[in-house]
């Protein structure tokens, strides 16, 4: 049977991995490389990175985190942040990158999703999609939601659920999901977003934003049905480890790779 | 020296750096007198099997890779460095494939609910890190515990006419063929170079064997 996948998120900024909440306050917390090798050894089933380097000319720095984390760990690695043409998926598929994860730029041109699926394979085109919520029952329950940009503050008039088909049509090959009203919030995955995707789609759905504990983990996957958890600051600042984290969900009836 | 053959399926980095923590002298070359003078030759693949197959064709090594086998020869397949050992692929149309094992690759149906979740379709590609289970023992499964974990990321998979070739299974919605062989010949549906320790062993395995 298919483990479910727990992936440790690194946010990375000018070569080094940053740690903040939300994005601010962020502190100098080490060399990715390192950090990318313990969550190796402590078992991650994958790795991602996000690169957050906001100046042009210090871009390539990832390359380099990417081409040394290649030859230190053996597990799938997967890079996004400021990806916009064929190029730069090649220059980091090259580095040593697994797969790419590509935001931003597929809703300003989402033909861009086709044109990297044809030229380099669904399986290393990831889409990343942040939702927010739009609409809610009489029960406050989220019922609608639609995609933002520039972290969470710019709408776009898309629906997340017709987005997700789209970009699944356009030959993504996974959907990285981050509820952007619970990001940063520790309260737990958006679940119904989660589960109107993971059922609207037929590609692995990544549930992403509001992780506190590791019951919000075993939510994503059994109520959410998502395939793969990814988490930050839960492991970064060693609330819990990885072999923790799979105990836990396998002695929930959850398949995990131990 | 173990040879890995490029011929633009993409990235090679990480299996080159993988068969060195394995302890190989590796080069990765896409030159016909690179495959002809190779002692043991890795094919990888990555993208579309008829892609993959016309690529081959196209750097003139699909002459010199039967030649090594044909000399007995270790030959390792990864991905769809595996399928292409079938006889056909049905992806984007049917296109011949090497045929150094009769049978087809086919697509995993898209249309079937999820065995574990019946909410839900099955997704594809199969990705992640599945189960395998060894059908029978090999120099290549030295030291690899049974039903162990690797990671696989595939959108179709191969149907041996000759169910012996098997030599590994998982379960994805249907048992399907994980790993296959004979003779000189192993492959894997899986990826050895991204399945940590267990994967590094079967690179570690291929580099000593002989077959």
């Amino acid at each position: 049977m298919l483990a479910k996948r727990i992936i440790p998120c690194l946010d990375v900024r000018e070569g080094r991995v940053v740690k903040g909440v939300q994005f601010e306050d962020l502190v100098d917390a080490g060399d990715p490389v390192e950090a990318a090798s313990r969550y190796d050894l402590e078992g991650a089933d994958e790795l991602t990175f996000l690169d957050i380097t906001a100046s042009h000319e210090n871009r390539d720095t990832i390359l380099d985190v990417v081409r040394r984390t290649a030859e230190a760990v053996f597990i799938p690695l997967t890079v996004g942040g400021g990806i916009r043409t064929n190029e730069d998926i090649r220059r980091l598929l090259n580095a040593g990158a697994d797969k790419v994860g590509i935001n931003t730029a597929a809703v300003f041109r989402p033909e861009f999703v086709q044109e990297a699926s044809s030229r380099f394979g669904s399986q290393c085109i990831v889409v990343a999609i942040d939702a927010k919520c739009v609409e809610k029952d009489a029960h406050g329950q989220p019922i609608r939601w639609q995609i933002f940009t520039h972290g969470g503050r710019k709408p776009t008039g898309l629906d997340a659920v017709d987005w997700a088909q789209r970009m699944e049509n356009y030959g993504a090959g996974e959907i990285l999901l981050t509820s952007m009203d619970r990001d940063g919030t520790k309260i737990g995955y958006d679940l119904a977003l989660t589960r109107a995707i993971a059922q609207a789609t037929t590609i692995p759905v990544i549930a992403s934003g509001g992780v506190g504990t590791l019951q919000h983990m075993l939510e994503g996957l059994q109520q959410g049905g998502a395939d793969a958890v990814l988490a930050a600051s839960i492991f970064h600042f060693r609330q819990h480890t990885i072999p923790e984290c799979k105990l836990f969900l396998q002695n929930r009836g959850i398949e995990v790779r131990l | 020296m173990i040879t890995v053959i490029d011929y633009g399926s993409g990235n090679l980095r990480s299996v080159a750096k993988a068969l060195e923590k394995s302890g190989g002298r590796v080069l990765v070359s896409q030159r016909p007198e690179d495959i002809r003078q190779a002692d043991r030759i890795l094919l990888p693949g990555v993208g579309a099997f008829g892609d993959c197959r016309l690529n081959l064709e196209k750097a003139q090594l699909i002459e010199p890779v039967l030649q090594h086998i044909q000399a007995g020869k270790p030959f390792l397949g990864i991905c769809v460095g595996m399928q292409l050992l079938f006889g056909e692929g049905h992806e984007f149309g049917i296109h011949p494939g090497l045929n150094l094992f009769s049978g087809k690759v086919v697509a995993f149906d898209k249309t079937m609910p999820d065995p574990h979740n019946p909410a839900m379709m099955l997704k594809v590609p199969h990705m992640g890190w599945n189960r395998v289970r060894q059908n029978r023992p090999h120099p290549l499964w030295a030291g690899i515990p049974q039903e162990s974990f690797f990671y696989f990321v595939h959108s179709y998979h191969g149907l041996p006419d000759q169910p012996e070739c098997t030599v590994g299974t998982s379960v994805y919605g249907i048992p399907f063929c994980a790993a296959i062989a004979r003779d000189n010949l192993f492959a894997t549906q899986f990826h050895p170079e991204k399945s940590q320790n267990l994967g590094l062993k079967i690179l570690e395995n291929f580099l000593s064997w002989s077959p």
